[in-house]
């Protein structure tokens, strides 16, 4: 495939460059890459077992992703490998290009989650976290470190958790948006309990190995319902961390929702609050409208964000959400990318958008 | 707008593509059987860069169930959001009037008027035997 690096054009290079923080980066293992990070009893158990999610499907994806790799066709390396891979390319193209100054690495897969065996995910998941620090982060410090955790499985998370947050390149705990239970639910409690005492957030990413359908009427037909789908599934897990009165047992807990959108969330605050008035006795633990529960615990990343015809109803819900609450993210090397550059609304004015592109990145990161 | 000498012809083969800087633009040069067209290079979505693409063709549906496959090879994707453009037109297909990439008159002209001038060629000499590519910019 041919591969060019795009020149800056000439609007891009006039323009002064605003400092970024990208909070959706994919870096991009390989079972073989992670495999210097795995016991000799799990490379073993790799090599005649494999790896074995909790869906149904023996290969692949549920769904085919629109492009290869789900990736821009202009992001694989050109000496071979994977989108997300290859460092130099991934300096060239986006973090120098751009003038990233700091990327939250989020890696999919293969990183254990939703791994069926329980120690086999708790061992990938450590694996890729030190490949996270040896390939990329060690590197280029640019780039920031995501704990993932076996979420499937809450000690073993905890542990991981306490393993890795002595070291401040991880900048937050990482889950899936597709679990076996809501993520509100108790059996998740050790991780955000391990969190809250290292002071880290939760970002929470789209997709995952559920083992369910992922909707409640089974599986839709198409790949554009299941990226439409993960607003609804979004709005479950939300409505689950308020319901189930984590923020009240985890006060300072934090939430990144990550590659989620955002327009369904004052929508979804206004139903829970009407809900809520009427239904406040039967979880008597919230003990406030549900939305302030939202304003304070969760926070949202730019792409993919909603493109109304009006540009002005965008405005409206981002003011809802709070432009301290929103973070850039980029989803670089996905297909679904933003360009850092085009992708902020122009009404926003300077404040905001220096907050959206760094400042709130930075406070919530403590990005050094 | 001036005629800038982008390419010797048989550089771009039916079927194929060039990326080319005129006068600070990038544009890309298709070459559909035969018949050249010329398009920024800039995705008027999201800038993603078109000449990246893959190329293919349109799909249609009159009802749920069946579906038209036309115009093979006519059609640009954006290598970013998948967005189609027509290489005739510059036109989206989901928003054509709003969303479209800027086309540029193209056509192909014998060496020997060329080298009487007043185009430009930069980058390679044009000789009297070949065709080249001129793009109005």
């Amino acid at each position: 495939m041919n591969i060019e690096v795009r020149q800056p054009l000439r609007a891009r290079v006039e323009r002064v460059k605003p400092a970024i923080v990208d909070c959706d980066v994919h870096p991009k293992a390989t079972l073989e890459a992670m495999r210097p990070y795995l016991a000799k009893r799990w490379q073993d158990y790799l090599k005649t077992y494999g790896v074995r999610s909790r869906h149904g499907f023996a290969k692949g994806y549920p769904y085919p992703k629109g492009t290869p790799q789900a990736a821009r066709r202009d992001a694989w390396p050109q000496g071979g490998g994977l989108p997300g891979s290859d460092l130099a390319l991934m300096q060239a193209q986006h973090l120098d290009h751009y003038g990233i100054t700091f990327g939250v690495m989020n890696p999919l897969s293969p990183s254990g989650q939703g791994e069926q065996n329980p120690e086999f995910s708790a061992a990938l998941a450590s694996a890729i976290n030190d490949w996270q620090i040896a390939a990329m982060n060690a590197r280029d410090p640019r780039l920031k470190a995501s704990i993932v955790v076996p979420y499937e499985d809450g000690e073993a998370a905890r542990a991981e958790i306490h393993k890795r947050a002595g070291n401040r390149e991880f900048v937050q705990v990482f889950l899936l948006s597709r679990t076996a239970e809501a993520l509100g639910r108790r059996r998740y409690w050790p991780i955000y309990e391990a969190a809250v005492a290292h002071d880290l957030p939760v970002g929470i990413h789209v997709f995952g190995y559920s083992g369910w359908a992922m909707t409640n009427s089974g599986w839709p037909s198409f790949y554009i319902e299941e990226m439409t789908e993960h607003a609804t599934a979004s709005q479950a897990l939300v409505t689950s961390f308020i319901m189930e009165g984590v923020f009240e047992r985890y006060p300072t807990l934090k939430i990144v929702l990550l590659e989620s959108g955002f327009a369904w969330l004052p929508a979804l605050g206004w139903r829970l609050d009407k809900l809520w008035t009427r239904m406040r006795d039967e979880v008597p633990h919230v003990k406030r409208p549900p939305s302030e529960y939202l304003h304070e615990h969760f926070w949202v990343s730019t792409q993919p964000m909603e493109e109304p015809e009006e540009p002005d109803h965008l405005m409206e819900v981002m003011g809802w959400i709070g432009f301290d609450r929103i973070l850039f993210a980029s989803d670089y090397p996905h297909w679904d990318f933003d360009d850092p550059f085009l992708a902020l609304p122009p009404a926003l004015s300077d404040q905001q958008r220096t907050a959206i592109y760094a400042g709130n990145a930075h406070a919530l990161y403590r990005l050094v | 707008m001036a005629r800038h000498v982008v390419a010797p012809a048989r550089e771009i083969p039916p079927g194929g593509r060039k990326r080319v800087e005129v006068a600070g633009r990038a544009i890309v040069v298709f070459n559909l059987g035969g018949e050249f067209f010329a398009l920024s290079d800039r995705c008027p979505h999201k800038g993603g860069t078109l000449s990246q693409g893959l190329l293919t063709g349109l799909l249609e549906s009159s009802a749920p169930g069946t579906y038209c496959y036309t115009r093979r090879g006519e059609i640009i994707r954006c290598p970013w959001h998948s967005w189609e453009f027509d290489i005739r037109t510059g036109k989206s297909w989901c928003d054509p009037e709003r969303v479209r990439a800027r086309n540029y008159p193209v056509s192909v002209e014998p060496g020997a008027r060329l080298v009487e001038g007043p185009y430009t060629a930069e980058t390679f000499a044009v000789t009297v035997e070949d065709d080249y590519v001129v793009v109005e910019a």
